[in-house]
């Protein structure tokens, strides 16, 4: 199966490695997931850029009539403050959650070819980050909206992209692994991206965090998703580098999310079609 | 894992396995070595699927498992251009020997080497879904199987031509019958020679004249004498018709190895 080289006809009909060959797997698991998401909708894509809005439209509402109070003080241009943060937050909980359903889901297929199975996983990260760039033209409209211009700042991002993919992949590599031996870990995890939702700083201010308890400061501040948050308010909102702390928690949480995923997965897969 | 490691053991044990006189290079010669493999399953005295249940037997310990050898010390080598059936009675482990090969399973001793691609009829489809069409279905499959997309962009047509399905090429497959998507799936499976072609029951889909086709073609990859095949099943007569060396593996057992005749018979025997 693997060294086809030597033995391969004159076509090539065999991809020349597998690095090759899981790409092309990567590219087609994108390009269906893709086309079942907007098969049969009218707008089809569009829906990835009017999605956004209309949840930032939804929670601008919210958050500035009957809970206005919650936003802990006041934020200017409060709308791209919110669709940065959801973007960026469901870019996260969107991943892992597919990600971690992505095995159990290949489970046929992983019973009958011989696939690597990190390809799954892994596309869904992938799959989530086309989402975003769709989500991307929703905040240039938003900027639009607001004459905001953007500055060279935003050059940022692909380096915050490579990071929250990283982040991203890490745990959905890691749920994933973990799903197949206990299912429970998925009703656990909408539970937690939940609660994760509400201590992350989506809709409240970042000023509130100053008036908790010291220790829980702490905490606010370590956790990741406040990190890239932070990051894309920074590049985009705010029009700053950001700050050498933010930049070196969200690298830290990319490199051990994906070193623990990578871990854990690589140690258990073998096991897994025992299991699925 | 499936790393190809040649020594001077392999050399003589290929030598004695198969009486053929011209072996240049013996070792590249052999498709398949299986070296005393053996498949243990851990069959815990219950399905443990939540946290919860394994914390409480785990601090209680009552984690027991109670071992089950699917395989047991099972050793032999399948030459390239070989047609091997592989026979013995349900869960006798067959399958888990196929899964093995395949290398969707990992023996838990021994060492299984494969040298090639290998088109496995598993289960005809297992890539599908069925909610894309038969053309999107097409190029994830071949995806899978490990093909580049210009091959699969230049066998597009002779795939389609070969499943005779033409005018369903854009209709989701929810929508074909189960003989419809075998058809596809073997198609896509079939349309390059491949290395080694694994068959478990799959002749037994579509109607007769397709199952004829796909015989034919098997036939062809066989007669080619670059296709190793691998064959199992239940069918004693398909198995001599089609094979020339047959394996016979009873309870994890190896029980016999030979020229396909001398097995079937043996096979038989116990019945009587």
């Amino acid at each position: 199966m693997a060294d086809t080289a030597t033995t391969s006809p004159v076509v090539q009909s065999h991809a020349k490695n597998e690095t090759e060959k899981d790409l092309f797997i990567l590219h087609q698991l994108v390009t269906k997931d893709f086309k079942l998401k907007y098969r049969r909708s009218v707008l089809g894509v569009a829906w990835s850029v009017l999605n956004p809005l209309l949840m930032m439209i939804v929670m601008a509402v919210v958050f500035s009539t009957m809970f206005a109070a919650a936003r802990g003080g006041d934020i200017p241009n409060y709308p791209l403050y919110l669709i940065l943060g959801n973007i960026t937050f469901s870019f996260m909980s969107e991943s892992t959650t597919a990600a971690m359903h992505s095995i159990i889901d290949a489970a046929p297929l992983l019973k009958k070819v011989k696939v690597h199975r990190f390809v799954f996983p892994v596309q869904k990260a992938l799959f989530a980050l086309v989402n975003f760039a769709f989500s991307l033209v929703a905040v240039a409209l938003v900027m639009l909206w607001f004459r905001i211009v953007p500055t060279w700042h935003i050059i940022w991002l692909p380096v915050c992209l490579v990071l929250l993919v990283m982040f991203c992949m890490g745990l959905g590599l890691l749920l994933s692994a973990l799903s197949v031996f206990f299912r429970d870990v998925m009703h656990l995890w909408s539970v937690v991206i939940t609660a994760w939702t509400y201590f992350t700083p989506i809709f409240w201010s970042i000023n509130f965090i100053d008036q908790m308890h010291p220790a829980l400061q702490v905490l606010m501040r370590a956790n990741p998703m406040y990190n890239y948050l932070a990051f894309m308010r920074d590049i985009f909102l705010y029009q700053t580098s950001p700050s050498l702390q933010t930049l070196l928690a969200c690298a830290v949480w990319a490199v051990i999310a994906l070193a623990l995923g990578y871990a854990v997965f690589h140690k258990n897969e073998h096991k897994f079609i025992l299991f699925i | 894992m499936t790393a190809v490691a040649s020594s001077a053991a392999d050399m003589t044990s290929a030598a004695s396995t198969m009486a053929d006189s011209l072996s240049e290079d013996t070792t590249n010669d052999l498709a398949i070595e299986v070296k005393d493999v053996t498949m243990i399953f851990n069959m815990a005295s219950e399905q443990l699927n939540s946290l919860k249940e394994y914390f409480i037997k785990l601090v209680r310990h009552e984690l027991f498992f109670t071992e089950f050898r699917a395989l047991k010390h099972i050793s032999f080598n399948v030459r390239r251009g070989e047609v091997v059936g592989l026979v013995g009675t349900n869960g006798s482990g067959k399958s888990t020997m196929l899964k093995i090969i395949a290398g969707v399973l990992e023996a838990s001793e021994g060492e299984c080497i494969v040298r090639g691609n290998i088109a496995p009829l598993i289960e005809l489809g297992a890539g599908f879904d069925l909610e894309l069409t038969a053309r999107e279905n097409i190029y994830l499959n071949g995806a899978l199987l490990g093909y580049t997309k210009a091959f699969i962009d230049e066998h597009f047509q002779e795939i389609i031509d070969f499943a005779e399905l033409p005018d369903f090429v854009d209709m989701p497959m929810k929508n074909f019958s189960s003989g419809m998507v075998a058809r596809i799936a073997f198609a896509i499976a079939t349309i390059t020679e491949p290395d080694i072609l694994i068959v478990d029951e799959t002749l037994s889909v579509g109607d007769v004249f397709f199952q004829e086709k796909c015989e034919k073609r098997i036939q062809h990859f066989i007669q080619s004498g670059n296709v190793t095949v691998l064959f199992v099943s239940h069918s004693i007569e398909q198995v001599e018709r089609i094979c020339q060396r047959a394996i016979w593996i009873e309870k994890g057992d190896l029980r016999m190895d030979g020229p396909v005749k001398e097995v079937c018979e043996a096979y038989r025997a116990q019945f009587a």
